[in-house]
């Protein structure tokens, strides 16, 4: 039946990710360091104001855009946090997740023969969405000697007049690097003068472990260029609730909403009300995740360069990515290899564009003990290659 | 005030007090002669009182229970609370000792063999006293949380994908 299906679709790639999880899937003992979501369940007094709705009978649909309830402490949140100021009314819409945030964008604004800037590696659904709408994709590398931050010379490289958007994903999966303010001025500026659209996807934003993120729509005359895009599933531990949203221009958030209503409909109304009762009840459930994190991120970070691997300081998200050149072996054969002899689980960086080819990403969402028992299971597979 | 370094450290050692400062530096940032200095200093201040694990004793044959006792007590002319709840510290089946808002003044947390041996202990030794107005026991049936762990259901808990982007 192949040739019903859209050209479009045919040329869409499986993404790297998926034939890994088939490989560790079938394997028994195995650690994973391949997840990309917090192994905290979400903070139960979201939960528990979400069963409590549901017994109160709140099914129903909400408005498209979501619960002006929900947009309202989302726009004080956005004040408080990030120093942004969002009209609950019009500039902010709940979506199905960050990702379909990013998806509503990328077809609000691009058509085909238009081109979007993407940093590589970073997470795989950007290529696949753009490509969507038949927009050309062109990769910006991240590089390791900049500690992953994106460098204004490559996105000169990159750059061709018919590019409309910049992707920015900081703090960045798979990498777990962050950009300062500092790092991002010339990168706003770049914006202006070639009159760019950025989708600005901060969804780690409250996951950082030095110094406060800085979000990208804050800087100088970037506000309205940008489509801020978050969601709760990282800091709030909300990843199966699916419940994420964009903050932007009414004109351009006018038209994701249109989408939405046409596809989506609205969030659900349950998880809608979650994440609203973790935005009232303040950061302290969030504190001592990120507290958590940093204990295991050090301690990653820490054993990698013990074994003898070159590990910049990731300090956002919950990522690590080691080089792993010294080995003598490329991304997929050292994760597949790892995974037989060894079995732990790690990510190909090369799943997350082929800039991400000699390195892996590993989570660190796991316990400390079981982060300690992958670090010498992984130990033991490097030092035969050293 | 408490450092944003200190805070680290205590939300480590919270959470694994075994580790020796070498291993707490690599989970917190700080140096290892920081760690030992800094947890002496707690220890002499007694901002650390003891280090102890957190035993399930549900899963050994031991016969133990745990009672929480109410007390209403009537505070004697020239003595506080302070000086009834005193009296209570030296029991060794007391655990815990309270003052607390609400019907009563004083909340006990008391270890026995059985419920009789700390039935005993109330009517023998806490009842008779002249300051005790009337006393509540309620024994623990069942462990379901204590200090932040979860006792029963962990096993029960949803897996997640192995790997996912």
């Amino acid at each position: 039946m192949k040739h019903y299906l859209s050209p479009l679709v045919l040329n869409l790639k499986p993404s790297g990710i998926r034939k890994f999880f088939d490989l560790a899937s079938g394997m028994e003992g195995v650690i994973s360091l391949g997840v990309g979501e917090p192994d905290f369940t979400t903070p139960w007094v979201m939960t528990e104001s979400a069963i409590f709705s549901l017994e109160q009978g709140q099914t129903m649909y909400t408005s498209n855009a979501g619960l002006i309830e929900l947009r309202r402490e989302l726009s004080k949140y956005m004040a408080r946090k990030q120093g942004l100021d969002y009209n609950p009314d019009n500039e902010i819409l709940i979506t199905v997740g960050a990702s379909e945030a990013v998806d509503l964008a990328m077809r609000a604004l691009l058509a085909p023969g238009d081109a979007i800037l993407i940093p590589d590696p970073s997470y795989v659904a950007y290529a696949g969405c753009a490509s969507m709408s038949g927009a050309e994709v062109h990769y910006v590398p991240l590089r390791a000697e900049h500690d992953f931050r994106l460098q204004v010379e490559d996105l000169q490289m990159a750059y061709t007049p018919n590019c409309k958007v910049l992707v920015l994903s900081f703090p960045n999966n798979p990498t777990g690097a962050i950009m300062t303010r500092e790092d991002l001025l010339p990168i706003a500026r770049f914006v202006s003068e070639n009159d760019l659209l950025v989708i600005s996807d901060e969804i780690y934003s409250d996951l950082t472990y030095q110094g406060n993120h800085t979000p990208f729509a804050n800087l100088p005359l970037m506000r309205n260029r940008t489509i801020h895009v978050s969601g709760f599933s990282k800091a709030y531990a909300m990843t199966g609730w699916r419940i994420g949203y964009a903050c932007g221009h009414p004109d351009i958030i006018g038209a994701m909403t249109r989408i939405h209503q046409y596809t989506i409909m609205c969030a659900p109304i349950m998880a809608q009300v979650a994440a609203l009762e973790g935005l009232k009840s303040g950061d302290s459930p969030k504190k001592e995740m990120i507290r958590e994190y940093d204990r295991r991120r050090r301690l990653m970070v820490h054993g990698f360069r013990e074994m003898g691997l070159t590990c910049f300081e990731p300090l956002g998200a919950f990522y690590v990515f080691p080089d792993i050149t010294v080995t003598g072996l490329r991304s997929e054969e050292l994760a597949e290899q790892l995974l037989q002899e060894e079995k732990v689980a790690v990510v190909p960086g090369t799943a997350f564009g082929p800039g991400g080819e000699g390195h892996v990403r590993c989570s660190y969402a796991y316990s400390t003990e079981q982060i300690s028992e992958a670090l010498s299971r992984i130990k033991r597979f490097v030092q035969k290659r050293i | 005030m408490l450092s944003e370094e200190d805070r680290r450290l205590l939300h480590v050692l919270s959470q694994d007090c075994r580790l020796t400062p070498e291993e707490l530096a690599i989970q917190t940032g700080l140096t290892p002669d920081y760690i030992s200095k800094k947890i002496k200093q707690w220890e002499n201040d007694k901002v650390i009182l003891k280090y102890s694990p957190l035993i399930n004793y549900d899963l050994l044959e031991e016969e133990r229970v745990t009672a929480l006792i109410d007390l209403k007590v009537m505070p004697q002319r020239g003595q506080g609370y302070d000086k009834i709840a005193q009296r209570f510290l030296k029991f060794p089946q007391i655990k815990s000792v309270y003052l607390v808002s609400g019907d009563y003044d004083l909340c006990l947390i008391i270890e026995g063999k059985n419920m009789h041996e700390i039935a005993q202990f109330v009517s023998d030794k806490l009842s008779p006293l002249d300051v005790i107005e009337a006393t509540s026991t309620r024994f623990i049936m069942r462990r379901y949380k204590q200090d932040g762990v979860e006792f029963v259901g962990e096993e029960e808990r949803p897996q997640r994908l192995m790997i996912t982007p």
